[in-house]
Parts: C-alpha cells; structure tokens; sequence
C-alpha cells in the first residue's frame, strides 16, 4: 500500500516534470497555399481553415463569426433604426458588430492565405510568445479568455441585444413580477423591468468600474513599490509602515467610510476603488525590484548617468510586468464582487441606473413569489469573477510558473 | 517566547494609531461637520457657531486630533445621534455577536478547508479531487450577500430547516436552555456558512498544493517505511507542516472576513457591529461609523496579532529568525 503511494507520487512527480516541456507535433514547414480554402474561408469565415487541417483556429473563427452573424441578424430592425436616428450608444454598437464582422472575415482570410504557409519558428522566441504558446494550450484559461471577450463585447452591443430598454416598465401592473417566459428571458422585476435586459446594461457598469478601477489601483501599487524597492532605506520603511496601516482597515470598511463621508456616486465608486486595494502589487512589485535593481543591467544604465526614473521606467518596470498583469487580472474580480457588493448595500451604483449588486437587493423583498430577481444578477457575477479568475490563473501559470500555488 | 509576543504587540501599537489617524482625517477631508445638518434658514448663525465651540470645532485640526485620540484611548466614543446612548454601549452590545458570526465562520473556514484540501490531496486527480477544485473555484468567485440569499431562499423558504433572520427564535425566553442553545446554533450556521464558504474555498486549494509537496518528502517516506499507518503518516506528519503556511493565511483572511460580516449581518438581520454601520452611514451617524471602523481595524489588527504568535507556536523557526535580525 505504501510502495504504491510512494511510487504514484513519484510518477506524478515525473509526469509533472515532464509535462511542460512537451514538443510542438505540427509539421514545421507551412502548408502549400490553397486558392479552394481561401474561397472557402471568404464565403464562410473559418471553414476553409478547418478544410485544411487546422480545426482549432477554424472552429474559433466559425465559432465568433456565427455570434456576430446572429447577433446582426436578429437586429436588423435596429441597425435601421440606428441608421435614422440613433443614440451614441446605438452608433457604438453599430460599429462594434461592423468591426467584429470584417475583423473576422479578415482573419479567416488571412489565416489560410497566410499564416497556415508559413513555417512555426522554433528558435529565437521571445519570453512572450513562449507564454502565450503555454497560455493557449491551457483550455480553463482559454475559455476564460473566450468569456471575457464576450462579456465585453455583449456590454458594446447591449442596446442590439437587449429585448427592451433597461428602464422600460410597461404595463406596470400587469407586467411586473412575471417569471421567466418567451417574452422576458429570465423574467420581470417589480417594475415590471426585464431582468434580461438589465443584467446585458449591468454588465457595462460591473465592467466597465472593475476595468477602470483596477488600472487606477494597480498604477498607483506599481509606482509606490518601485519607489519602495529602489530607493530602499527610509522610503521603503515609510511605505512599508504605510502598507501595514492600511492593510489593518478592511477594504469594504474603508470603502463603506469614504463613501459614508460624501454622497454615493458612480466617480466616487470607481475613485475608492482605485485608491484602495492597491498594497498587494505594491509589495510584489517592491519585491521585484529589490532584486532586479542589483542586476548588472540596472549598475550599467546608472553607470551610463541615466537619471532613478528613466531607469525605473525604462529599464526595470517592463520586467515586472509579468506579475502586474496577473495581479490586474486575479484583482478585477474582486473589484466587480466589492462593487457588487456595495450596490447591493445601496451604497455603490444608485438606482435606476442598473448594477447587478442592486439588482440582487430589489429581489430582496421578493424573495418567496420572485425567486428570478434576485437569482440571475448574481449567478452573472458568479460567471463573470470565474471567467477572470481562470484567466488570471492561466495568465500567472503561463507567464510566471513559479508563482503556481 | 514572551519577548516575540511582547515585541510582536509593541510593533502592532503605531499601526493602530496611524489606522486611527487615517479616520480621523477621512472625517475631516469629508465636506462640511457635525453641526451641518442643523444649518437651516430658521436657525440663527450664531447659535451654529456656539454649537461649533461647544463642540470644540473651532479649534486647529492638530489640537482637535490629540482631543480626539486621547478621548478614543479611554474608550469615550461619543454619543450617537440615532440612538440617543453612548456609543461604546453600543458597540458594548454589538462587537461580540460579530466577534461570535466570525469566530464560527473560522472555524468553519479551517476545518472545511482544511480537510477538503487534505481529502484532494490524498487522493490527487481522483474525481472527487476535480470536483473539490471545481467547486471550490465556484465558491471563491460567488458574492457572499448573494450566496446567503440563496442558502435562505432555498433552507429556509424552500424546506425549512434553518431559520432566515435574527440570533434568536422569537420565543427564545420562554424555551428551555438546552432549546435555547440548538436554538442559537440554528440560527447561526447560515449565516456562517455564507461568510466563511469563500474563504474555505482558498484554504483547502492552499491546503491541497502544501499537503502534496509535504507528501513527496523524505520524512513521509520514512515514516511510511517505518510501518506507520496511513493515518498518521497523512494527519501526523505530513499535516503539521503543511498547516503552517495555512495559519499565515488565516491572518491575512480577517480583513476580508470583517468586511464580509457587513453584507451578512445585513442580510440575516444579524446584530453585529456590520449592520450598525450600514444603518448608521444611512442615518448619517457619523461619529458611530468612525468609532465602528476603529474597532473593526483593532479587531483586525489583534487577530492579526494571535495569528502570528500562533505562527510562533507552531513554527518556532519564525522566532529564531525574527530575533536574529
């Protein structure tokens, strides 16, 4: 019994060992150009790539261009009314959908035309394309990726896709607290809203204050700790006490005290989330430089009299950038779950705007005859923290393996 | 041993003050002060400005921070304005129905977490180790507020079982003690359930990878040569040391706990230091929303605290080191 665990383990052991270094199976010399696969591909966008042999990318490019395809199809009515008389956000999605469209057609072209003949390089690779070879063999994380993009885009496209307007009621008094039906998806609220609808424009506001929040955040953790971790001695002991002082406030409590202090609104949201939560890339970041600065390439550019910024900016940050990008995304979900989580207490987004955190709180009231309300916003919070958390972990996996937990 | 803990809570005394000295300037950065909500059209100016004396307003910022400080080190919170009492009877009534919400959520979130991640790691790449990673991935993506509401929608309205709000039943006095306790253990294991699932969550995925890279050492080897059983070479040998690394995150766990108690105290009803806050900021209470914050950052920081003396406990290396630098 114990041999065979010792000897599992240590197959594991080997098997792990051996498995990220697993050769590339594709022939190395490119295709011949196929004219057939190229009127294939511009007919249907995709399908010539899989006619000759190259079923991934094809099966992705088929897969984006029926969405896009559907999407326009079932909006024509308002394409045209776009075309009259449409707002920003109608020209918006409008462009979106055009772009997603050629982009795709462009792309199923251009991979059987050109990218199939060419042979795979194999030596001279840079430190990117090595983690973006391993990112896209990790399916989790691609499927991340493949949510993401779509969420994103479906914020873009709302008013395309949306059945009503967010804000639409209707015939309150018939139509609210319907279940989910033909006419409303997932149902109505109890003004009579469709909560399809309103969780397509949630999106957009979840999205969008995670996205801009997180850049503010992370900005401001990578400027401090390479302060900290270059300059050492009393600034980094400086940023260290503050760091500590900090982390001693829970986040939400600070949160819920700054925006206590002024009136709740959506800058002010995205203000203190971004001006809070930023310590934890600070302290990776602080780490990152306290050694890169003792490299022989940071003493060559101060030998050259390069000034502390140019070398910090120029020279040492691109090399952090690794982690960075893995902290910004680990980090937006729990922005979109601290915002959620806020709108829900009534102190983030203000209604009527729509936020999946106050849309979880109107089912409140309802929870017993409208199960719906309260349901659906919250398992798109789930859906979208999932979708960037696998995408962080595959992104920390492919670009920084050491950090794997 | 008593020097570390003694320099460990030496070293947690200027950050308690520097969290303290970051409210009160929040407060102050805040437009306007206490004595706004009175200004009206049929209040004389004057009697704002006495007010503003009165209330020692009108004195420098510096000189009002010591005031305020020293008044916080005796414990003297100020009076809340909703309730009409001293604020440190409130947070006298409050802070050990949050400490107690959270104390189980901890357990929960060691002992689940803890064991499932044993569980995977003893049978890797099993069925049960993918579904373990699965849903505790889930788990630690899911809204606390919303997966309580869940829990309610479907344990207390549903079927029953649990009930959906409150400490208590409504006729707790008048049931016997042996009732009263099932009757507050009922009451409470929702509400830490929601809190603390996230949390689990991440622990038993820190658990898994620790318990494996313990697994393939030599002492679990040796150990197993030895003729030991199973059993203890797993929850003996191998789970001390990988519980060491968990204990560290325990501590780093607190703030997120603390801030999770808000949404769940509100949602159960629960009356915790979470939920006054939430009603205090909605009733513009302000003097009880600092005085609250402060506790709950000395709250965090003492945890914090006994998290790292546990640490010392555990792992004696961390003392060594400590004292060598």
């Amino acid at each position: 019994m114990a041999r065979d665990e010792i000897a599992h383990s240590m197959g594991d052991a080997l098997r792990e060992a051996a498995e990220p270094e697993r050769p590339v199976t594709r022939s190395t010399t490119g295709q011949a150009r196929k004219p057939w696969a190229i009127a294939l591909s511009a007919l249907v966008p995709g399908l010539g790539s899989m006619a000759i042999g190259r079923r991934a990318v094809g099966g992705w490019i088929l897969g984006i261009w029926a969405i896009a395809f559907t999407t326009l199809a079932i909006s024509t009515e308002d394409v045209s009314r776009t075309l009259s008389a449409g707002g920003v956000g109608d020209w918006l999605a409008l462009i979106t959908l055009a772009i997603t469209l050629i982009g795709v057609w462009v792309w199923g072209i251009l991979d059987v035309a050109v990218v199939a003949t060419k042979p795979i390089k194999r030596v001279g690779v840079s430190q990117w394309r090595i983690a973006g070879r391993r990112f896209r063999k990790n399916r989790l994380a691609m499927a991340g990726l493949a949510i993401m993009v779509l969420l994103y885009w479906v914020t873009l496209l709302a008013p395309f896709l949306a059945p009503y307007d967010p804000n639409f009621q209707g015939n309150i008094v018939l139509n609210r607290y319907q279940p989910p039906s033909m006419q409303h998806f997932l149902g109505t609220d109890k003004f009579g809203r469709d909560i399809f609808t309103r969780i397509l424009y949630g999106a957009r506001i979840s999205l969008t204050i995670g996205f801009i929040a997180i850049v503010i955040s992370v900005t401001l953790g990578t400027l401090v700790g390479a302060m900290a971790g270059y300059f050492r001695g009393w600034v980094d002991t400086a940023i260290a006490r503050f760091i500590d002082m900090l982390l001693s406030i829970p986040r939400l409590i600070l949160l819920l005290v700054i925006i206590a202090m002024f009136e709740p609104n959506i800058f002010l949201l995205v203000a203190a989330l971004g001006l809070t939560g930023w310590e934890g890339s600070a302290r990776i970041v602080r780490g990152q430089f306290l050694s890169l600065r003792e490299q022989e390439f940071v003493q060559a550019s101060r030998a050259l009299g390069y000034s502390d910024w140019r070398i910090i900016l120029r020279h040492i940050l691109p090399n952090t950038l690794a982690p960075i990008i893995v902290i910004a995304t680990l980090g937006i979900g729990n922005v979109i779950l601290l915002e959620a989580g806020l709108s829900f207490l009534g102190l983030g987004v203000q209604p009527p705007t729509a936020s999946w955190g106050s849309m979880v709180n109107d089912g409140r009231d309802a929870m017993i005859t409208a199960w719906w309300i309260s349901t659906y916003p919250g398992l798109a919070i789930v859906l979208t923290v999932v979708a960037f958390n696998l995408l962080g972990d595959g992104l920390r996996d492919a670009l920084d393996p050491r950090l794997r937990t | 041993m008593t020097g570390y803990i003694l320099k460990r809570t030496l070293q947690s005394i200027p950050i308690l003050l520097g969290a303290s000295t970051l409210i009160f300037f929040l407060m102050h950065a805040a437009p306007g002060d206490p004595t706004s909500i009175y200004l009206r059209p049929d209040i004389d100016p004057a009697v704002i400005e006495q007010m503003r004396k009165n209330l020692g307003l009108d004195q420098p910022v510096h000189v009002q921070y010591v005031k305020w400080l020293s008044s916080f080190a005796r414990g003297d919170f100020g009076y809340s304005f909703s309730q009409k009492r001293p604020i440190i009877d409130i947070i006298k009534d409050t802070l050990p129905n949050t400490i107690l919400l959270s104390g189980i959520a901890l357990v929960i979130i060691f002992s689940l977490g803890v064991l499932i991640g044993t569980i995977q790691a003893v049978r890797q790449y099993s069925w049960i180790d993918n579904l373990a990673t699965v849903l505790a991935f889930f788990f630690y993506s899911m809204p606390s507020f919303w997966f309580g509401l869940m829990l309610i929608l479907l344990l207390s309205y549903k079927f029953q079982w649990l009930p959906a709000s409150q400490m208590t039943s409504v006729n707790f006095e008048f049931i016997s003690v042996g009732k009263q306790w099932v009757d507050r253990l009922m009451h409470l294991i929702m509400p830490a359930a929601a809190l603390g699932i996230g949390s689990a969550a991440s622990v038993a995925r820190y658990m898994r990878s620790g318990m494996l890279e313990q697994i393939r050492q030599d002492y679990v080897r040796t150990a197993r040569a030895k003729g030991l059983s199973e059993r203890v070479v797993i929850f003996k040998h191998a789970m001390r040391n990988a519980l060491i690394p968990v204990i560290t995150l325990l501590g780093l766990s607190l703030p997120f706990l603390v801030g999770g108690a808000v949404l769940i105290e509100t949602i159960f009803a629960w009356p915790g230091m979470g939920r006054l806050i939430i009603q205090a900021i909605f009733q513009r209470d302000y003097p009880v929303v600092l005085a609250s914050a402060f506790v709950l950052s000395i709250t965090v920081i003492i945890g914090n605290l006994l998290a790292d003396i546990l640490y010392s406990v555990v792992d004696p290396r961390v003392r060594v080191e400590e004292s060598e630098t």
